[in-house]
């Protein structure tokens, strides 16, 4: 195998700035889980958010790229998408909080769901697989961009990376400075005691489980709208699943989400750049591209090895509030 | 959970009625406004919904062949569905079918390759054996991770899914490519792997096996010490531990147990219907499995019934799809809307219960 | 007491039903301005039921509801709060990993809009109040390191941070030594005196005549009287709860200590967090005696109980049970030395909710003869001895085969007392075993735990009613931060000597100590 190909600069900057975009969907359904999961909610259903997030996202956006309002199309269905992710949140909201059934069942259940009602819509709505969108343009920030080397890396990119990055901040502010922030957390801790001081348990992991399906949402459709501008069966590719896992990997901080899913990006970079290497290169091939594929979610398991810390989870994550119970 | 007994009884008590009755309400009524809602999906398209059902269940039940054709369907998930009853009933939520499955085609198919030669019996013992044991390591991974890393189920047997898939295509497309072949395939099997048939129809070993074990996971559940063992866990893991119960073996039997009926469908369906290996072998039965076990209320005759319900939507909306022209990815968002149903509609009574 | 007549809290017929039970069947209830107010009565008396529909944490089916002499309904607890209403729960509602002063301030809006209100602002206000009330708090401490008499004073803080006027406090002397609950009292005092009303919900007679103006005594959802302290005595108030006169002390004969079965030495143990839990804890217990371990809650016990039982490590030191050492053993392995085990709580380690009452009382058994045949369970055998087992224990329930979640308390632990007992073990570790139940189930344990010591067994009751330590031990033990600070002959013991030992502030010597 050719190293010096691999062990260059432009190499690595190119490789750095791909993760850092193909961080993006993760990190947005990492973000929306870990504000449900601080109220104690365990969505286990981000694949199939993510997987109508994604659909819903390119379809609208499909649909309006010709049209008058075609220049706001990529950002009209990424908002779509942050609705069907709502909307499918609403579903696990009521199933889990209002009826109070396992949390676990109904977000697996809600994964197949999601998948099969994308890949129906799809099938439905287009005939041939090859439609696409136009996405969004890159957005390189004057002056910032310049700087050698980090300038290309982090701020030569379009506008969604940048909201991403503010999200972390954002997300951050509003669990650990807000009084709502605060609320949630109670929620998680402990919903009694919540409950007695006057707070409204359910509305809140309503509340809790809604945003966090939006910006799961929100993932799939930058995925599908924004970076690859296409869509077909299984283009979410466990991303869902593995934000669930990268939540408790960043022990429900926003802070440390934003390394997982860099992580994860970066598997997912390296994988993609070898990949097209040992297509150019001839004798390349001596590491099979399906293992290269594997990367992230061997990653993921390693990952989870030394990070089994559920004593920092949310005391009450998983168990469903009874307000009558005494 | 065992939600079925705990809301079954009491209802059925208030409502004078027998409780497997009761027990089997949630899923009639999750199934008929899962149905409902499906067929609101189909006019949103255009077509009419009440022929293509009915479409749907002539190619489901239309005729010996059509009948025969479900009931091929509903082996595999069956398998799945009873080895994932044991899992689910231990809390054990082994989501790594699809993974197993595979591993074990894998397993099984290798002896397929390489030992057609053997005297059949020995052969056939073999090659399902070996499939038996691919899903039951690959779900032990998983097993060692939780017991001695504490590592959640759901996530690493996910993980290998993805991993286990991926090794099949490098291993199709790869080491055990059809000499001289274009696809990424292995050469086909050789006659003498067909199971045998039943009586000159297409009804084949794998499906014997698959109806047997219905009594025998019933039995293992409900009538040994180990059944108890698992249940226990699965019931309050504080109270089994503090029983004398190993938790630890439990959830190694449980995730053993569920991955080698899953290596066993896998290793069927790849020698009776696809008769080679190669990337899709699977109509995505590991997930499937998850839902037929939910809906057959994680009791093995329940899961038969839901089977064969799942295997006539799916057969019944492949032919919807070859008439009217409708996807049959509808299939899979009607079987999970129908369990969604079935969770609201057992949590709707065991409120009604409690409140 | 102030001179108006006004009551500034009025209850009338209130009714409040449970599936299955009236927790209120229609109460009569009536707090007056400055004055402390008790209510008396039983586990399931519906004391607390009251209170929570007071604070609107249900909503009544009937009666009404008049602040200072204006009608209100209570949609939740929010509304409560605004109106002047405090409660202090039995089981505190603290946030665990929060700060003192996130607790106080959570479900309050601030007043920099969606921010959370400056630290340093809050913490002048909470010293401001702290002071004003004599209870002082660290507001920067996180709550799980604070002792449970001042996170006590934290959920006290927190209800007159929202301007509490009247403040309901639900057995809040349950978790405290002697000495705090003197603290206690003297809070309230001052808390009256600054002119705020207090309602008082307890089960502890002693207690009540000390600190309250008027005691109202409910019984099965109903008021059976409303009475000036000062014209009352215990006797008096128990006959009132109970309904016909209790006897205050099990009568037993003598004790006669046999060998000794089971003999901890130095152990060491952590708490789940891993903090030491106990530290160097030694006693024995002999065949035909009861040793009760005294001590508030949150001392050990619960470590205590669970080293014996093996369910949790030993860092250091010895068990063992009938000469065989059981320190770090598997609980299957310690009850085959010897050990029966009635767990302080019962739903997490002492029965399967969802399995039959017949499988649960053959629990640890019924892989084994005559339970299991040739690798099969057999439901026939496990029936009929289940049903001689539940008759001979009087658990009532229409059937074995009813699921074990659908017992009362009562018939829950003598399920659970049935099936200990019935594997004829030398000890019998029993753990909070009355917690929870009503007067008739308490009596039946209290008179099987004498039963099997005149068998010879050897018991450790381990109890936070003091009461139960004295009524049943022969020998009693007391534990203070996870040491036996103290053992004394319970036959002429100092029931305050005993108190100080359980607040620590004594310990015996070497010498008086046996």
């Amino acid at each position: 195998m050719n190293w010096s190909l691999i062990l260059n600069w432009a190499f690595v900057v190119a490789l750095v700035t791909a993760g850092i975009r193909l961080a993006i969907p993760v990190l947005l359904a990492v973000l929306g889980e870990t504000v449900t999961e601080r109220a104690g909610v365990l969505n286990l259903g981000l694949e199939g958010v993510m997987a109508v997030g994604g659909v819903t996202g390119f379809l609208v956006a499909y649909l309006l790229q010709s049209g008058p309002l075609a220049a706001w199309s990529s950002w009209i269905g990424l908002l779509a998408g942050m609705a069907a992710g709502m909307l499918l949140g609403l579903i696990l909201a009521v199933l889990s909080i209002s009826l109070q059934a396992d949390q676990v069942i109904c977000g697996v259940t809600l994964v197949v769901f999601g998948q099969g009602l994308a890949n129906y819509v799809y099938r439905q709505a287009f005939s041939s697989l090859t439609a696409r969108v136009p996405g969004l343009p890159a957005l390189p920030i004057p002056l910032l961009s310049r700087i050698p080397v980090l300038g290309e890396i982090l701020f030569d990119h379009d506008a969604t990376v940048y909201i991403t990055f503010a999200l972390v901040y954002l997300v951050w502010l509003f669990l650990f400075r807000t009084h709502w922030g605060l609320s949630i957390r109670a929620v998680g801790e402990n919903p009694a005691a919540a409950e007695t001081s006057g707070l409204n348990v359910s509305a809140i992991r309503y509340a809790a489980t809604l945003i966090g399906t939006a910006l799961a949402g929100l993932g799939g459709a930058v995925l599908t709208t924004i970076q690859l501008r296409m869509f077909r069966e299984g283009i979410t590719g466990g991303r869902g699943w593995i934000a669930v896992a990268l939540v408790i990997f960043a022990r429900w901080q926003p802070k440390l989400a934003l390394v997982g899913a860099l992580l994860f990006g970066l598997a997912d970079s390296i994988q993609y750049r070898i990949q097209a290497l040992s297509q150019v290169e001839r004798g390349m091939g001596t590491i099979p591209y399906e293992f290269l594929l594997m990367l992230p979610y061997v990653l993921t398991l390693v990952v989870l090895l030394y990070r089994t810390g559920h004593s920092e989870a949310p005391a009450a994550l998983g168990r469903a509030y009874d307000k009558s119970a005494d | 959970m065992s939600e079925g007994d705990t809301v079954a009884r009491p209802v059925a008590k208030r409502l004078a009625l027998p409780s497997w009755l009761v027990a089997g309400g949630a899923p009639v009524a999750g199934a008929l406004v899962g149905l409902a809602i499906g067929a609101l999906l189909i006019r949103l398209t255009g077509a009419d919904p009440l022929q293509a059902y009915a479409t749907m269940v002539r190619g489901a039940f239309g005729g010996p062949r059509q009948i025969t054709d479900t009931i091929l369907k509903a082996s595999p998930l069956l398998l799945v569905g009873l080895g994932l009853t044991a899992a689910f009933r231990a809390r054990v939520w082994n989501i790594g079918g699809e993974g197993q499955y595979y591993m074990g085609a894998l397993c099984g198919g290798i002896v397929a390759l390489y030992c057609a030669n053997w005297p059949r019996p020995l052969l056939l013992v073999t090659m399902l054996g070996a499939g038996v044991a691919g899903g039951m390591a690959w779900a032990l991974v998983a097993a060692v991770l939780k017991v001695r890393r504490g590592m959640s189920e759901i996530i690493s047997t996910l993980m290998l899914n993805y991993i286990a898939i991926l090794f099949m295509q490098y291993m199709a497309r790869g080491p055990l490519q059809e000499p001289g072949g274009y696809l990424p395939e292995s050469a086909q099997f050789a006659a003498s792997t067909r199971l045998p048939t039943l009586l000159g129809t297409r009804v084949h070993l794998g499906v014997l096996i698959a109806v047997l074990l219905v009594p025998l996971v019933y039995a293992l559940l409900w009538s040994t010490p180990l059944g108890f063992r698992l249940r226990a866990v699965g019931s309050r893991e504080s109270v089994a531990r503090y029983a004398g119960i190993s938790v630890e073996w439990a959830i190694v039997f449980a995730l053993a147990f569920s991955g080698g009926l899953s290596g066993l469908a896998g290793i069927v369906e790849v020698s009776t219907l696809h008769t080679r290996l190669k990337a899709a072998i699977s109509g995505g039965y590991g997930f499937s499995g998850i839902l037929v076990a939910l809906l057959g209320r994680m009791h093995p005759v329940g899961v038969a019934i839901a089977s064969v319900f799942f295997a006539a939507l799916i057969i019944g909306a492949q032919s919807m799809h070859v008439v009217s022209g409708l996807p049959d990815a509808l299939a899979n968002a009607v079987q999970a809307l129908i369990v969604l149903c079935v969770l609201a509609a057992d949590a709707l009574a065991r409120r009604r219960l409690n409140a | 007491m102030s001179a108006t007549s006004e009551p500034i809290v009025q209850m009338r017929g209130i009714v409040k039903r449970f599936p299955g039970v009236v927790a209120n069947a229609g109460v009569d209830f009536d707090l007056m301005p400055g004055e402390v107010h008790a209510l008396l009565g039983e586990n399931g008396a519906g004391k607390t039921t009251l209170m929570n529909v007071l604070y609107g944490l249900h909503t009544p089916d009937a009666g009404e509801i008049r602040l200072r002499g204006r009608r209100v309904a209570f949609a939740s607890a929010n509304d409560a709060i605004a109106h002047g209403l405090g409660m202090v729960h039995q089981h505190f509602m603290l946030v665990n990993p929060f700060t003192v002063a996130e607790n106080i301030v959570l479900g309050q809006r601030s007043r920099r809009g969606p921010l959370l209100e400056k630290r340093s602002v809050v913490y002048e206000r909470l010293r401001a109040l702290s002071e004003q009330y004599h209870l002082a708090i660290d507001p920067s401490a996180e709550v799980w390191t604070l002792s449970v008499g001042e996170q006590q004073r934290v959920e006290i803080l927190k209800a007159l941070y929202r301007g509490a006027e009247v403040l309901i406090l639900d057995e809040p002397t349950a978790v405290l030594t002697p000495q705090e609950v003197e603290g206690l009292l003297q809070t309230l005092q001052q808390l009256t005196r600054e002119g705020k009303s207090i309602v008082f919900i307890s089960h502890k007679l002693g207690e009540v005549l000390a600190a309250s103006d008027r005691i109202t005594v409910l019984r099965d959802g109903k008021v059976v009287d409303t009475v000036r302290a000062h014209d009352t005595d215990q006797q008096a108030l128990a006959r009132m709860m109970v309904g016909r006169d209790v006897v205050l002390r099990v009568s037993k004969p003598p004790a006669r200590p046999g060998e000794v079965l089971l003999s901890v030495q130095g152990v060491h143990a952590l708490s789940d967090r891993g903090l030491p839990a106990l530290r160097g804890v030694s006693f024995q217990v002999r065949a035909g005696e009861i040793l009760g371990i005294a001590g508030v809650a949150g001392n050990g016990q619960s470590e205590l109980e669970e080293v014996i039982a093996g369910l949790r490590r030993v860092t250091a030191g010895r068990i063992a049970i009938c000469g065989h050492e059981t320190a770090n053993r598997r609980p299957a392995e310690v009850s085959r030395a010897g050990l029966a085990h009635i767990p302080s709580d019962r739903y997490r380690l002492g029965l399967l909710k969802d399995f039959p009452v017949a499988e649960n009382l053959f629990l640890q058994r019924i892989g084994e003869p005559p339970f299991t045949r040739h690798g099969w369970l057999d439901q026939a055998i496990i029936q009929a001895a289940a049903r001689e087992l539940a008759a001979a224990y009087d658990v009532r329930t229409p059937s074995v085969a009813a699921h074990a979640g659908t017992l009362s308390g009562g018939n829950a632990q003598k399920m659970i007392l049935a099936r200990e007992l019935a594997r004829n073990p030398k000890v019998l570790l029993a753990a909070q075993p009355t917690r929870g139940l009503d007067v008739s189930a308490i009596e039946y344990v209290h008179r099987r735990l004498i039963e099997q010591r005149d068998k010879g067994v050897g018991i450790v009751l381990i109890s936070t009613e003091l009461d139960e330590i004295l009524a049943l031990s022969d020998r009693i033990a007391v534990m203070y931060e996870g040491e036996i600070v103290g053992m004394v002959d319970a036959e002429g013991a100092d029931v305050n000597e005993i108190g100080l030992m359980m607040a620590g502030s004594k310990r015996q010597s070497r010498e008086e100590a046996r």
